[in-house]
């Protein structure tokens, strides 16, 4: 049986999580950490061109010190990592700067290349969008990543080959911990049933704490939720696995939040794709194993598709929002009256803006119409939030310095502008696509610190 | 048969997240009983009316007996998706807790079995 944990669901997730779940679970054999989300790629390819340097989650090189520090004090951990971004060998080189001065050494860091496949898509072939089924063409010019979701082949490879980090680009999440699962096994790549046990609990823990506790339905019934525990995997080379935490952390690990999270973000659940394997949850099979311990079964694996979907992204114009504070009677008419003025502003200064929304948080528009309106005669308040996307970066930046105004010239009962001028940021379209595999060359590079 | 009025909330609980443009929300019953209604009686069109002033284009619903869950594909309820969003929740995490207020109509003598 090996213990895998995840110490991180998405760039942004709580700092030294890394180290304090070592600290906690020191007997972990494998730590992975997810930073990439689908957008994560564009805002790493801005980096990058400000600096060629960066471009992956330098977060992540945070975290690493308190890895080595565990490491120095004699844990044999594995770290798997997919903060690499678009240059995760620009990520493994600060890693191996900071591991210089350690006594840990000798350590062997791998670099999982081949999922950029910016160049591919910028050929003559069409790459239509998967949802909507456009061509490429209507967005080429504007590209700004394109990276496949490689799986686990390459990481169960590095790890073979004794890495002690393993740093990826884009790889699909579970693939993290299939890799692991994978190479510490000897599991073969058509060994399905193993793969898709393990990719099931890949996708359980790769959000963090949100299976041990965050995020859950039964919110009011968590103790400590300050200091919930990241998730562990205690996985057997049958592929049948335990999800559980470590002691003494704040949460719980049962049957809710296990089908919360194997619910999370997935569309047909007979075919949930990963690049490893197809896998079916409609045998699954939950068991309770003691506190803090849920079993999982019967996870139905198939063959993988012959092709990788890509996650391409584009400029796609600039957007900004600003909110201000609405107190009084008549609310509701105050939050319209306050947005008609603001975007008429804009209109006169030169901009019909392309893209607006008027939201006033208190009054139900988190999700429009589900909550009722109410009496617009009472005392209430709320946020007026504006929003504008637009291709100019000027227009919105009008639309910046048109808020804070509101305060003199709007309606009584404004407050609270202090954030009003938001600043104009990139907008990043979507574009997921598909590659064959065998147009995707994938390799290992090695950082080795002596 | 008398019928009693209640929220989704009393006898399931959910979680909401994106998927691209689409958002899905899994609800989950507490009991075996409680599956079985809502198979027979959450539909994708009570799914779909109850999110219409949302903009969701079409609802597909997925079930999982095996987990006594029904899973909701919410296709374009997220506009233009995550990214390009100007919505406060562009990426759906509010649904969840939205569609547990929906109310259904239940045997009196069933929501007994529901509750957990």
């Amino acid at each position: 049986m090996i213990k895998i944990g995840n110490a991180q669901g998405f760039w942004g997730d709580q700092a030294g999580a890394a180290a304090r779940l070592l600290i906690q679970q020191p007997d972990l054999d494998y730590l992975t950490m997810d930073y990439l989300a689908e957008v994560s790629l564009s805002l790493l390819a801005v980096q990058k061109e400000r600096a060629p340097t960066l471009g992956y989650a330098r977060d992540f090189v945070e975290e690493f010190r308190g890895v080595i520090r565990r490491w120095e004090e004699g844990s044999h951990v594995k770290v798997v990592v997919n903060a690499g971004g678009l240059n995760p060998m620009g990520c493994a080189q600060a890693c191996a700067e900071l591991l210089k001065e350690s006594p840990c050494l000798p350590k062997k860091i791998a670099v999982v290349i081949g999922d950029d496949v910016l160049d591919e898509l910028k050929k003559g072939d069409d790459f239509p969008n998967l949802d909507t089924g456009e061509s490429l063409e209507t967005v080429k010019d504007r590209l700004v990543s394109a990276n496949a979701y490689l799986g686990a082949s390459s990481i169960a490879e590095a790890l073979d080959q004794g890495a002690d980090l393993v740093i990826t680009g884009r790889v699909a999440d579970p693939s993290l911990v299939v890799g692991c699962c994978a190479s510490h096994f000897k599991w073969k790549f058509d060994e399905y049933h193993k793969l898709a046990q393990a990719t099931v609990a890949g996708h359980l823990i790769e959000c963090g704490t949100q299976v041990t506790g965050g995020i859950s339905t039964q919110w009011t019934a968590i103790e400590d939720q300050a200091n919930l525990g990241y998730p562990v995997v205690e996985m057997k080379e049958d592929g049948d696995f335990v999800i559980t935490k470590p002691d003494r952390t704040g949460g719980f690990v049962n049957e809710q939040t296990v089908k919360e999270q194997l619910l999370y973000e997935i569309g047909d659940p007979d075919k949930y794709l990963s690049p490893d394997v197809e896998v079916s949850f409609l045998e699954l099979s939950l068991s309770d194993e003691g506190e803090d311990r849920v079993g999982v079964t019967g996870a139905i694996g198939r063959p993988p598709p012959d092709t990788y979907k890509v996650s391409a992204t584009f400029r796609d114009g600039f957007a900004a929002e600003g909110t201000v504070a609405l107190f009084g009677t008549q609310l509701r008419e105050k939050a319209s009256l306050s947005g008609q003025i603001v975007f008429e502003r804009v209109r006169q200064l030169g901009f019909a803006l392309e893209n607006t929304l008027c939201e006033c948080i208190g009054l139900g528009d988190v999700v429009k119409g589900v909550i009722e309106e109410g009496d617009d005669r009472a005392l209430r308040e709320g946020m007026l939030r504006l929003s504008v996307r637009d291709s100019r970066k000027e227009a919105v930046e009008c639309f910046a310095k048109a808020i804070a105004p509101l305060v003199t010239s709007g309606p009584q009962g404004v407050t609270g502008y202090f954030q009003a001028r938001p600043k104009a940021r990139p907008v990043f379209g979507f574009w997921p696509c598909q590659i064959p595999v065998d147009r995707v060359a994938t390799d290992l590079k090695w950082v080795e610190v002596e | 048969m008398i019928r009693e009025k209640v929220r989704l909330r009393e006898i399931a609980y959910a979680r909401s997240g994106d998927k691209g443009r689409n958002a899905n929300v899994g609800v989950i019953a507490y009991t075996e009983e409680g599956y079985r209604f809502l198979e027979d009686q959450l539909k994708a069109e009570v799914v779909q009316a109850f999110f219409e002033t949302i903009g969701v284009e079409e609802t597909v619903r997925y079930e999982l007996p095996n987990l006594g869950a029904l899973n909701f594909l919410l296709k374009g309820a997220l506009g233009e998706g995550g990214s390009r969003s100007l919505r406060i929740d562009a990426q759906g995490k509010a649904l969840g807790q939205a569609l547990l207020q929906l109310e259904l109509m239940i045997p009196e003598d069933i929501l007994c079995k529901c509750r957990p």
